[in-house]
């Protein structure tokens, strides 16, 4: 087994087995969205209309919540130090990290979407958009997180201030996210040219993500 | 022949010189004691030589080794922290480490070197510190890499484990590899020399006039 | 670069001194000159004197912007050169860019008030500012959050190229976003094309404000070279008690 397949395999079998990771996004997906009919109300249309939204915010924030453990575990005990004396590129380890992030944070959150829309009465068309945005769009939230899980490893309490870097970084793709599901509600406008964005978004944040990171650890971690 | 060499190095952390002029030169088969004063930057040095730290000034250089590697890429690192994760079992750890470090050793085999291989199948979670200290030793073990940079290997481990350390850094020494060891107290083996920092650094500051 | 080794800012700490006050007088004049340009530019006929808040609000947005730029340039010199004056040119930038943002949403909200009926549209130029200002509070935060001066420099260095490559990228998506939630119906921060009679005092605003930017920026350039010689000594007296 090379070392980024171990180093995969590693954090999926961590995210499983902790029993922290994948659940407790979902978990935290589902309290958001239950929220906001005591907020706005349970007028079901005006619950329809903004569910999109409401959606992708909790996917958003739900996504931002377990940033926190991508790299600070690592960095913890140790083991950060050690996957950047290996014999792979720091790029391609810390990739490997938030691909395995994504696949057991991001993942679950696409899953859960289309059930969580039956709560905020959508159709099936429409739950099936978001859940397809979703999947394109959370890669983009997941590596973009990894560039401000690397800048805020070395801090302790540093969540607060991931959450400020990232934010603003996540705008486009809640944009283009919410933008192409709500084509399926409202339409006549496509839902091709939102969603390319949105894909297009995703596959330059999987470039960028890990460059910018690995340059944040470099020498960053003292 | 293999020699690691350091020259004219410096260290500055947190806008802090922790040390500086610097210089040593080790060939395979030596072990390095670096000893001093703590806050002397002993821990510091290691993280350079094993590239987690820049150097101010100055440099490292690694010769009859493999050239398309970095100093830090053919070195083991065992810090203060133990790296294993609590929920994997021993054996899952180091299997690992293995894989990362591009080991070809058996786990069973560095378990059963260290005397944990009666807990393999045991979460980590468990190990008494040294037991922890031991599984962060086994790394040594699974993976060959020329140089070691071991940082307090023997703190938290017995009188047998400080034997079974001696062994292990006797066994590397004798196939080739180089050894810097950063220890407070007792060494578990005779170093072939010593880099005392703290006095070197001081020294320097004086001559410097304090600028 | 060890804590002795101050020369390279040491020597630009001397050079700023002199020139800092030919700037402030430059930048003085500068605005006399614009004030009066301005006080001759006409009113607009559909908004009145209020136009006139274009001379601040426009500058301020060229200048957010260009802090911004500046620090991605001084970005690259930490993290490719490690030039220590390239942390210092950054940090001093940040504060300065965020409040010229700011009084560009400011400025901005209050020439929109009285065509729009309310101090905040969601206007597209507006919002993009806004998540400018937002990604200067990051960078801010960041510099201060992080103890150590040489890592603040290189994360807020990483930190602030990756904004660089994402500004476009946030100002298509606001301009996009806001064309699909507006329509035609939009009430754009500016109205039509600028007049020439209109332009030379804008430039003239623009030059005085980018002056009082270099005054400003040389000064906490010059402060936080300072700052740092203080931490230095500090160090080094506690070192001489150990």
């Amino acid at each position: 087994m090379g070392p980024l397949t171990a180093l995969l395999v590693r954090d999926m079998r961590m995210a499983v087995r902790v029993g922290g990771g994948a659940l407790i996004g979902v978990v935290f997906f589902l309290m958001v969205v239950t929220l906001v009919p005591f907020a706005v109300g349970p007028d079901l249309a005006l619950l329809a209309r903004i569910g999109p939204a409401v959606l992708w915010l909790g996917a958003l924030l739900a996504n931002l919540l377990g940033l926190d453990r991508l790299l600070t575990s690592d960095y913890e005990d140790g083991s950060l130090d050690l996957i950047l004396m290996a014999r792979m590129p720091v790029e391609l380890a810390v990739a490997a990290k938030a691909l395995a992030h994504w696949l057991t944070t991001g993942l679950p959150l696409v899953i859960a979407a289309p059930l969580l829309g039956i709560l905020l009465n959508l159709d099936p068309k429409a739950s099936g958009a978001v859940a397809l945005t979703l999947l394109a769009g959370t890669p983009a939230l997941t590596f973009i997180g990894l560039i401000g899980a690397a800048l805020t490893v070395a801090l302790r309490r540093g969540g607060l201030l991931l959450a400020i870097l990232v934010l603003p970084l996540n705008t486009p793709v809640l944009i283009f996210g919410v933008a192409a599901s709500n084509t399926a509600i409202v339409g006549p406008m496509p839902f091709g040219p939102p969603f390319a964005v949105l894909c297009a978004l995703s596959l330059i944040s999987m470039v960028i993500g890990p460059f910018a990171a690995a340059l944040a650890l470099r020498y960053g971690l003292d | 022949m293999l020699e690691l060499q350091a020259l004219d190095l410096a260290c500055v952390r947190a806008g802090r010189e922790v040390f500086a002029d610097v210089e040593f030169a080790v060939r395979g088969g030596e072990m390095l004691a670096v000893t001093g004063p703590n806050g002397a930057g002993k821990s510091s040095l290691l993280r350079l030589i094993a590239g987690l730290l820049a150097p101010a000034r100055g440099q490292v250089t690694l010769h009859g080794a493999a050239a398309e590697y970095t100093v830090g890429e053919q070195a083991h690192y065992v810090g203060h922290l133990d790296a294993f994760k609590p929920s994997l079992t021993v054996e899952e750890n180091l299997a690992f480490w293995k894989a990362v470090l591009g080991g070809g050793n058996e786990v069973r085999g560095a378990l059963a070197a260290v005397g944990l291989d009666a807990l393999a199948h045991l979460p980590a979670l468990y190990l008494s510190a040294g037991q922890r200290r031991r599984l962060s030793l086994s790394r040594l073990l699974v993976a060959a890499r020329p140089i070691w940079l071991l940082d307090e290997p023997s703190s938290a481990l017995d009188a047998a484990g400080v034997t079974m350390l001696g062994e292990v850094m006797g066994a590397h020494l004798a196939g080739g590899g180089l050894l810097l060891v950063a220890e407070h107290g007792r060494l578990a083996r005779a170093p072939t020399r010593e880099l005392q920092l703290g006095r070197a650094t001081a020294a320097a500051r004086r001559s410097r006039g304090q600028a | 670069m060890t804590l002795i080794a101050l020369a390279n800012p040491s020597r630009f700490h001397a050079l700023a001194a002199r020139v800092l006050p030919w700037l402030a007088g430059a930048t003085f004049v500068a605005f006399v000159v614009a004030g009066v340009a301005a006080s001759y530019a006409p009113d607009d006929y559909q908004q009145g004197a209020t136009v006139k808040i274009m001379f601040i609000h426009v500058p301020a947005a060229w200048l957010g912007i260009f802090a911004w730029v500046l620090m991605s340039a001084a970005a690259l010199g930490t993290l490719v050169w490690r030039h220590p004056l390239a942390d210092v040119a950054a940090k001093a930038a940040a504060p300065i860019g965020a409040a010229f943002t700011l009084m560009c949403l400011l400025t901005g909200s209050l020439w929109g008030r009285p065509m729009w009926g309310t101090y905040w549209v969601w206007d597209a130029r507006l919002t993009s500012v806004l998540i400018l200002f937002l990604m200067y509070l990051g960078v801010i935060a960041l510099w201060r959050t992080i103890e150590d001066p040489a890592r603040a420099a290189r994360a807020a260095a990483v930190l602030t190229l990756v904004g660089f490559i994402n500004i476009p990228i946030i100002k298509f998506s606001v301009d996009w976003w806001n064309t699909l939630h507006q329509g035609a119906s939009v009430l754009r921060l500016g109205g039509s094309t600028i007049h020439v009679s209109m332009l030379i005092p804008l430039i003239a605003m623009l030059v005085a404000f980018t002056f009082l930017f270099i005054t400003l920026h040389l000064a906490a350039m010059r402060n936080e070279i300072l700052r740092r010689r203080l931490r230095t000594m500090m160090m080094l007296q506690a070192d001489a008690a150990a």
